[in-house]
């Protein structure tokens, strides 16, 4: 790391999930280890084998106006919902539109905009779709919903890398206030595909949990009898910016967005590296690109996902790339798994907990796996110690895709 | 039985606000959809769809840029 290389603050966070329609609520339920997963009551449910999500605690569509509401994916909603809520928690900076860019994704894109336009199409014609049908499905939408909202110029960009799209897109704002083509940037991860289509295809590939008795205990990261990953909804935004632009205006910072790593595995379309190689090296890269060692790493929030191949070699990642000593948790215990929107929301989660120092606890842990020999806080919620310490928020996508982010406690 | 003049113009009403948010009452015969209420084109095509499944009138594309007022469409659907 150069010494004299732009660094990156936080300055606003915004979500909506499955345990709450803001980031007070979510935060506040994480911390009260509230799972919002739960039994789904959709006209298609019969047809698949997983009956149950976590479908969003506050509906998107009634909170926006009306006219904007149905002009938006529910994926674009999401997005909206929490940008705005970012952006008020930032002070609403005033910043030249040339100087501010967004960075949002989503993995899937307008997945249910597509399938219900597909039936408006074939059943009642052509003429009968909205004008709007291309930017509601298109992946990009979000990011360019978010960047005329807040006539943000300097680039608006949609990084789609499936579940680690929320996380690199947080990995690109950073480089691009580095490399100087912006003082401000709004990025993050938002999905909504719960949809009888997606769970058919998930469960196809044999990744989703079926624990359709028990809803709210599926999602169980490193429990032995975890059995697939839980479907969530939503969307995490952070707004990202120079320090120097930052102090300048008396921004509150919450953190510094101190480095990121990338890496692919070139292994198996789905499948993880059974060694961990490229989740290591991604970790590995951002802690040398934020210009520290893995000692200096007190949490991390790890990808796991609840499914048996995934969970316990992250684990083992992150005894060989930073430690054992970190205090790493799971919140997908409690969200259930938002895809392109994962890196988004556990980026704001890693954040509140530096900002709070303190680490949700993964719920629904019974019996711990073997093999996992990193701190993992599981039964209650635990403490970070003060001073000048790190934590780490993981992301990995179907593709292969790794991305890790290093924030510092402001 | 046909509609109205009266009762297209309430459905009309309606449509126009659940699209665009202007208050139903607002929409008045004499209204131009550009100049008066604000509505660009897209916006045109998005109430010409809700009017055909409302009132059951195809609205085809050359037809529907040359319907300028609220008293246009009215015109239109009454046939």
């Amino acid at each position: 790391m150069s010494a004299n290389r732009v660094r990156v603050v936080v300055t606003g966070l915004g979500a909506t999930t499955p345990v709450g329609g803001d980031v007070t609520s979510t935060w506040t339920a994480l911390l009260a280890g509230q799972s919002g997963v739960a039994t789904l009551n959709a006209d298609w449910i019969d047809t698949v084998p997983v009956k149950f999500a976590g479908t969003a605690k506050v509906d998107p569509a009634e909170v926006l106006p009306r006219p904007e509401a149905r002009r938006l994916d529910r994926s674009e909603q999401f997005a909206l919902v929490a940008a705005r809520e970012a952006w008020q928690d930032a002070g609403a900076p005033d910043v030249a539109p040339e100087r501010l860019g967004v960075v949002v994704s989503s993995g899937i894109g307008g997945i249910t905009t597509t399938l219900s336009a597909y039936d408006t199409y074939r059943e009642r014609g052509w003429n009968r779709l909205s004008p709007f049908t291309v930017p509601m499905l298109m992946p990009n939408g979000p990011a360019a919903w978010i960047g005329l909202d807040l006539k943000a110029q300097a680039g608006v960009h949609a990084t789609v890398s499936a579940c680690a799209s929320g996380a690199e897109a947080i990995g690109h704002a950073v480089d691009m206030i580095r490399a100087g083509r912006a003082d401000v940037v709004v990025a993050g991860g938002t999905e909504a595909a719960i949809h009888g289509l997606n769970i058919a295809a998930f469960a196809a590939a044999r990744t989703m949990s079926q624990r359709n008795d028990d809803p709210a205990r599926a999602s169980r990261p490193w429990d032995r009898d975890r059995d697939g990953f839980v479907l969530g909804e939503g969307a995490g935004i952070v707004v990202l910016e120079s320090e120097e632009y930052a102090k300048a205006r008396g921004a509150r910072i919450y953190a510094y967005a101190a480095g990121v790593g990338y890496s692919a595995d070139a292994h198996h379309i789905t499948q993880p590296e059974p060694e961990g190689r490229g989740i290591i090296m991604a970790m590995t890269q951002a802690l040398t690109d934020a210009g520290i060692t893995g000692r200096d790493v007190r949490h991390v929030n790890a990808h796991a996902t609840s499914t048996p191949a995934g969970d316990v070699g992250e684990a083992q990642a992150i005894a060989k790339a930073i430690g054992t000593h970190p205090l790493v948790t799971s919140t997908k215990s409690m969200t259930g798994h938002l895809l392109g929107g994962a890196g988004g929301i556990e980026s704001v989660f890693t954040i509140k907990a530096l900002q709070e120092r303190i680490v949700p606890a993964t719920i629904n842990i019974e019996n711990l796996d073997d093999g996992v020999d990193v701190d993992l806080v599981h039964g209650e919620n635990r403490a970070l110690p003060q001073g000048d310490i790190a934590a780490v928020n993981n992301s990995f996508g179907f593709g292969g895709h790794n991305v890790a982010v290093v924030f510092k406690g402001a | 039985m046909a509609a109205t003049e009266q009762e297209i113009l309430a459905g009309l009403g309606k449509i126009i606000n659940e699209i665009t948010g202007i208050p139903a009452s607002e929409v008045t015969p004499e209204k131009s959809f550009v100049d008066d209420l604000d509505i660009d084109s897209l916006s045109m095509v998005e109430i010409a769809v809700a009017a055909q499944d409302e009132f059951g009138v195809e609205i085809p594309d050359d037809q529907l840029k040359n319907l300028k007022t609220v008293k246009d469409v009215l015109t239109f659907i009454q046939g």
